[in-house]
């Protein structure tokens, strides 16, 4: 520990700490612009120059190590005057255009100029004007004028977004900021460098001119999308969503958001927005109101069980709704008489539910996980899946944990890998039980598991020795994995590697409250925190085996099923399908008969558990929209003229203080399975890699125009190797021919050598590809 | 977009460094692909980097594009605008101005009617002023093509020069 006078104050700091981070700790503000505590030291804006006892000159705070015995004065006459000479110089080429600027209210140069500055310039030659850039549909980088060259952007995209995208380019009084000539930033995390900018050089583009900072009031709430649960801003002006921004939260986001989290807002404000209650009759879809909409679908629900019995009807819910949604839906369902309740729309192996013990999450905390020295991802995409924990992960690797892949395919994850096994999605098992082999074989151990057959590879080899050798491992099952048709057998390998290593194990949650309609049982086989319950069908059993009536909860089954084509056609031949939903999405308004309209996330209170098992409760931000309701609202309404009991819940609280009183969420949760078959044998056959592209992952995104015009939403193309290209006489570069059941879909078809021998890879939930079929299932490619 | 002895000369460079450190190599690699292109260039536009052989030495180090750039853009001996056959640098920092440094760079700009900064109509040459090359001594000096440095340059030492040049 090293002693240090700052300003009088008397404090100790350990070794290595910068006179900034002194000064923190005892709560004594030291301006700066480049420093910022998430990146590495620049100290190139020199706003921060302070006295220091015994040195000739004034030092940049943020750069300078304490040393013992140091006095510091940050507000002597020496540093007052290196400050104001330094903002002199800031001030110089930046132009006075803050009436203008989108970030005048909230710009630290303005702030720290009135603090720290000169009231007038002595500067009265030219000012240099900078020519704007191109950056991408979501962040502006047109008044480039503004730009101060603390390098805040340039060093985010080096070291948390994992690739530079921004550079600064030319040199002295010609350096400019710039993302490479004719390329746009393209990171699923670049809105950051918005916050980050502390003038308004670089600015959100879909909130650019649209209001000022201090119009706008702010209310916290939660992101809808990954599992996460990023902690948000909500910025709110006469009722409307204007702007997302991270709130703070060391545990789960940092001080970072991903793009989805802070871009997504736009859809809230679609016109594709429901506002009215719809029925359609005739063909014809006609608004009305709530009263006649809900009598129609009691009748509607009443008259199917009196007809065909309860178990006609399926209720398919999504991972996105509230807790409180999903717990009153399961109690509807099950009041009602009706079993057949599934969120897990996108899975397609539910042969594990018997032998479930308790809520699936991620095994340990987020910060446990990231802390782990050695990790393993099964089946994840990180970077499209989950954009920002992909990105603690980038920062753990850094921190010397090995991250090791087992994935269908080699995409870049913009960070050191350890061990990276990719295989045909039907190989991944066989994959995974290498993994196990080798394991076994290195701990001396035996295993129930029949691994005879199995050869293990030298990355199984690497991956193995990389989990037993380090003090605290974790294995977690991304996406990909959970959407496997072998699900089942890949956590049952996850929990048997577990076991013999000590590793953690579990989901990375695919939604933002994935974990929590675990909690609330919105599942065939257990209701609320593993209560047993009358067993029903599974999502894909509702599919499989269609049912005359559907109940639909924020869920368009086209975008959210792992076979849109069976699910669809589903719909179509149901008596009635009834969808509570934000949206008259197209697919909506073809196969539903009565659409209600509720409230997403920023209009109702409720609660989403992420994949830590964290409860975060929110309250609406702004009112519903037109005639919007609360989906907990319209869930109780329904109980009540539907003659149940136990729906007089008063507000979205009630119905969560009625769900925890039924159990304690810590001791809910196992991921550990009872008897599962591990059938690791490869099977061959060309198949499918069908993945859930960033922005069509649920309805909100969907929507959000900004998001739709990025890279990462350009419509789909079928990747396959180049060897199974040239085998099937597919030309590279051409439209192809791909069929799946009764579909059909010409698309344009690229060679991708980091892809797996004999797979496709061509993304679902994607309106280009929703005739086609299971996202992992076999797939015929010709040329056409 | 390289020949296959510039890769080798890059590797050369990246053999210098520790394996994960790459980048440290950018410099070398970057003067390389400019000397390659200043040799087998037709038009002064093939004589200089551009953005696609900066982005194809920045893959073959493995780096950002925009990071290769950034070091392309900060030293003006790579460059970045096109380039007569012979890029012609003189000095004319104080002890060459001293010692007619500025009537040096006068007289080539006379000579070959071309002003400080132009590229001759036939591509030939380029004329710059450049700073203190560290041969105060033998002032004035001027530089042709980045690596040659040619000292004492009188008018005659000039006219001997260029008709070499020639």
């Amino acid at each position: 520990m090293l002693e240090i006078e700052i300003d009088g104050k008397k404090l100790t700091v350990p070794q290595g700490s910068t006179v900034m981070d002194a000064a923190h700790s005892v709560g004594t503000y030291i301006p700066h612009f480049c420093y910022h505590k998430k990146l590495s030291i620049a100290a190139n804006c020199r706003m921060c120059l302070v006295e220091v006892e015994k040195a000739p000159k004034p030092l940049p705070a943020c750069a300078t190590p304490v040393t013992d015995g140091m006095k510091v004065h940050t507000h002597s006459d020496m540093a007052k005057k290196a400050q104001a000479g330094v903002m002199e110089f800031l001030l110089i080429n930046h132009p006075l255009d803050c009436p203008i600027c989108d970030q005048g209210g909230e710009c630290q140069l303005q702030d720290l100029a009135v603090g720290y500055g000169n009231s007038s310039s002595r500067y009265q030659e030219e000012k240099r004007s900078v020519v704007g850039k191109d950056m991408g549909p979501l962040v502006s980088a047109e008044e480039m004028s503004r730009c101060i060259h603390c390098t805040r952007c340039v060093r985010f995209t080096e070291e948390i977004g994992g690739f530079q995208e921004i550079g600064m380019a030319n040199r002295s009084e010609f350096s400019e900021i710039m993302p490479y000539l004719g390329k746009t930033v393209n990171s699923e995390i670049s809105g950051n460098v918005i916050d980050l900018c502390p003038v308004g050089a670089l600015t959100s583009k879909p909130f650019r001119y649209s209001t000022r900072a201090w119009e706008l009031s702010r209310r916290k709430s939660v992101s809808p999308h990954d599992g996460l649960g990023s902690n948000l801003v909500v910025q709110v002006k006469s009722n409307e969503v204007m702007r997302v921004l991270p709130l703070e939260n060391e545990a789960i986001n940092e001080c970072w958001i991903a793009d989805r989290d802070r871009f997504s807002y736009e859809g809230l404000n679609s016109a594709e927005r429901l506002q009215k209650p719809m029925i359609k009759f005739d063909g014809k879809w006609h608004e009305t109101d709530w009263e006649t909409a809900l009598a129609y679908v009691v009748k509607g629900l009443n008259g199917v069980s009196a007809d065909h019995g309860k178990d006609a009807i399926g209720f398919l819910t999504s991972p996105h709704s509230t807790t409180e949604e999903l717990y009153l839906a399961q109690k509807l369902a099950r009041a009602f008489g009706v079993n057949n309740i599934d969120y897990r729309l996108r899975r397609s192996d539910f042969s594990a539910d018997a032998a479930q013990q308790g809520a699936q999450w991620l095994g340990s905390s987020i910060a446990e996980l990231t802390a782990a020295k050695s990790i393993l991802v099964v089946g994840s995409t990180q970077r499209k899946e989950q954009p920002l924990l992909a990105s603690h992960l980038r920062q753990a690797v850094k921190k010397g944990s090995a991250l090791n892949v087992i994935h269908v395919a080699g995409d870049t994850l913009l960070t050191a890998v350890n061990a990276k096994l990719i295989v045909s999605p039907l190989a991944l098992v066989n994959a995974l039980a290498q993994v196990l082999k080798a394991v076994v074989e290195i701990k001396s151990a035996q295993t129930a598991v029949d691994l005879a057959a199995v050869v293990v590879g030298a990355e199984a080899q690497a991956i193995a020795a990389s989990l037993t050798g380090a003090e605290s491992a974790a294995i977690v099952l991304g996406n990909v994995a959970q959407h496997h048709p072998a699900f089942a057998q890949l956590l049952k390998l996850a929990q048997e590697i577990s076991a013999l290593t000590g590793a953690r194990f579990g989901l990375l949650a695919e939604a933002a409250n994935s974990t929590g309609a675990e909690l609330v049982g919105a599942l065939p086989h257990r209701a609320a925190f593993g209560a047993a319950a009358t067993a029903g069908l599974n999502a894909a059993a509702m599919i499989a085996a269609p049912r005359k009536a559907y109940f639909l909860l924020n869920t368009e089954v086209e975008f959210d099923s792992y076979n849109p084509q069976a699910a669809v056609a589903a719909m179509k031949q149901a008596a009635t399908v009834i969808a509570l939903t934000a949206y008259k999405g197209a697919g909506l308004l073809d196969y539903a008969d009565v659409l209600l309209p509720i409230a997403p996330f920023s209009e109702t209170a409720g609660s989403f558990v992420n994949m830590e098992g964290k409860l975060q409760s929110f309250n609406g931000v702004v009112r519903p929209l037109g005639e919007t309701r609360p989906a907990w609202k319209v869930l109780r309404v329904l109980g009540n003229m539907l003659g149940l009991t136990g729906f007089e819940q008063n507000s979205a609280e009630e119905v969560r203080a009625e769900l925890l009183a039924k159990g304690s969420i810590e001791s809910a949760f196992n991921n550990a399975l009872g008897d599962v078959a591990i059938n690791a044998a490869v099977t061959t056959g060309l198949v499918r890699i069908g993945e859930v592209p960033l922005y069509q992952a649920d309805a909100i995104c969907r929507r959000a125009q900004s998001l739709q015009q990025t890279a990462d939403a350009t419509a789909p193309v079928a990747r396959a190797h180049s060897s199974l290209l040239a085998r099937l006489n597919v030309a590279a570069g051409k439209e192809g021919l791909l069929r799946q059941g009764s579909g059909e879909l010409k698309v344009l078809v690229e060679a991708d050598d980091s892809l797996p021998a004999d797979t496709v890879r061509l993304a679902t939930a994607h309106p280009l590809t929703v005739g086609l079929g299971g996202m992992f299932d076999s797939i015929e490619l010709t040329q056409g | 977009m390289l020949s296959a002895q510039s890769l080798a000369a890059i590797d050369r460079e990246v053999a210098k460094y520790p394996a994960d450190q790459k980048r440290s190599a950018v410099m070398g690699a970057l003067r390389i692909a400019l000397v390659e292109r200043r040799e087998a260039g037709k038009t002064p536009e093939e004589r200089c980097l551009n953005t696609e052989v900066i982005e194809f030495v920045a893959n073959y180090l493995q780096i950002p594009p925009v990071a290769a750039y950034e070091v392309a853009t900060f030293y003006n001996m790579y460059d970045m605008k096109p380039v007569g056959q012979y890029k012609i640098t003189v000095c004319t920092n104080l002890p060459c101005a001293l010692s007619g440094g500025v009537n040096a760079a006068e007289y080539i700009s006379k000579k070959l009617g071309i002003a400080i900064g132009e590229t001759s109509a036939d591509g030939k040459y380029t004329l710059l002023e450049g700073e203190c090359m560290g041969a105060c001594g033998d002032a004035p000096v001027l530089l042709v093509n980045n690596h040659k440095m040619c000292s004492f340059m009188t008018p005659e030492a000039i006219d001997k020069k260029l008709a070499e040049l020639n």
